[in-house]
């Protein structure tokens, strides 16, 4: 019997793991991107363990509107990233250090 | 018993591809295991009776966005060992923060306190329930300007990208550049 602990307990270990690989791959903007994808599949696995847990479609809706903002987000962001490429030919994140922050 | 099986057996699945996304040397394997990783996703939703979502996030997960972040991946020319320098410098950290979230989030599920058990099982669904039908139902009534929304920021995504990737070739090049090759400016002779 799956239980609502299990599907809360193995989003937040994937969360976690997504969170991790944001700070090993900080060289490298693609594999943001893709740690990014997790975590929103791990929220998404919350909402969905929710709404079926507590007989609520809402949840489900929900996450059809997060896959939608993901795949614009997604979307804009690898065109961002194809015209820092152009630019510098490097997608290095420390050389983007035009504005000195 | 069959069902709590197939989900440790795709759990173990999703997070071992999980982890082998973020450590691996090669970001096109990187790209592989989350596709691997959103195919077992779909199948635990499947098994908790989610069944619309799970075929959208396959179709459009692996089926759209997965394809341009391979495109845009096997396009773009990337040094892949100067991103590796310094890879294992801050690597504690990023082990330190999971860990710190895996205690939060599991103490919190076992704490109780969530106003939900959490230790009992779903309720079985009707037979005749149609999850698309139960979904369709409601996203067109209830949450129709939030849908129209999302359909304009679709859009409005759409037109970013086009807009920030497009370049205007040069139409009187050979005017400009008499006998001579042309500077390469467009996509066609490279980056």
């Amino acid at each position: 019997m799956i239980t609502l602990a299990h599907l809360l307990t193995l989003s937040g270990i994937l969360f976690a793991i997504a969170v991790a690989g944001v700070f090993l791959n900080r060289k490298n903007i693609i594999l943001l991107l893709m740690c990014i994808e997790l975590m929103l599949l791990a929220v998404n696995f919350n909402f969905v363990a929710f709404s079926r847990f507590l007989n609520d479609i809402d949840g489900q809706i929900f996450v059809f509107f997060v896959l939608t903002v993901a795949a614009a987000e997604s979307a804009i962001g690898l065109a961002i990233l194809v015209v820092l490429f152009r630019n510098r030919r490097d997608i290095n994140v420390e050389a983007l250090d035009t504005l000195k922050g | 018993m069959l069902v709590e099986g197939l989900f440790y057996l795709f759990a173990t699945i999703l997070v071992a591809s999980a982890i082998g996304l973020i450590v691996a040397r090669n970001p096109v394997y990187s790209a592989l295991l989350l596709v691997l990783c959103f195919f077992t996703s779909a199948s635990i939703w499947l098994l908790i009776e989610a069944e619309f979502l799970a075929v959208v996030l396959v179709l459009v997960y692996v089926g759209a966005v997965m394809v341009l972040f391979l495109f845009v991946v096997m396009m773009l020319d990337i040094n892949v060992e100067e991103m590796r320098r310094g890879f294992t410098r801050y690597a504690w950290v990023g082990w330190l923060t999971a860990f710190v979230v895996i205690v939060q989030i599991v103490g919190l599920v076992a704490a109780r306190r969530l106003g939900v058990d959490v230790t009992q099982g779903m309720v079985p669904l009707p037979a005749d329930y149609s999850n698309t039908a139960h979904l369709g139902r409601v996203l067109y009534t209830e949450y129709l300007y939030p849908f129209e929304l999302a359909a304009i920021l679709l859009l409005v995504a759409i037109i970013g990208a086009i807009s920030l990737t497009m370049r205007r070739r040069r139409a009187s090049r050979s005017k400009m550049w008499p006998g001579k090759s042309p500077p390469c400016v467009t996509s066609a002779c490279g980056w």
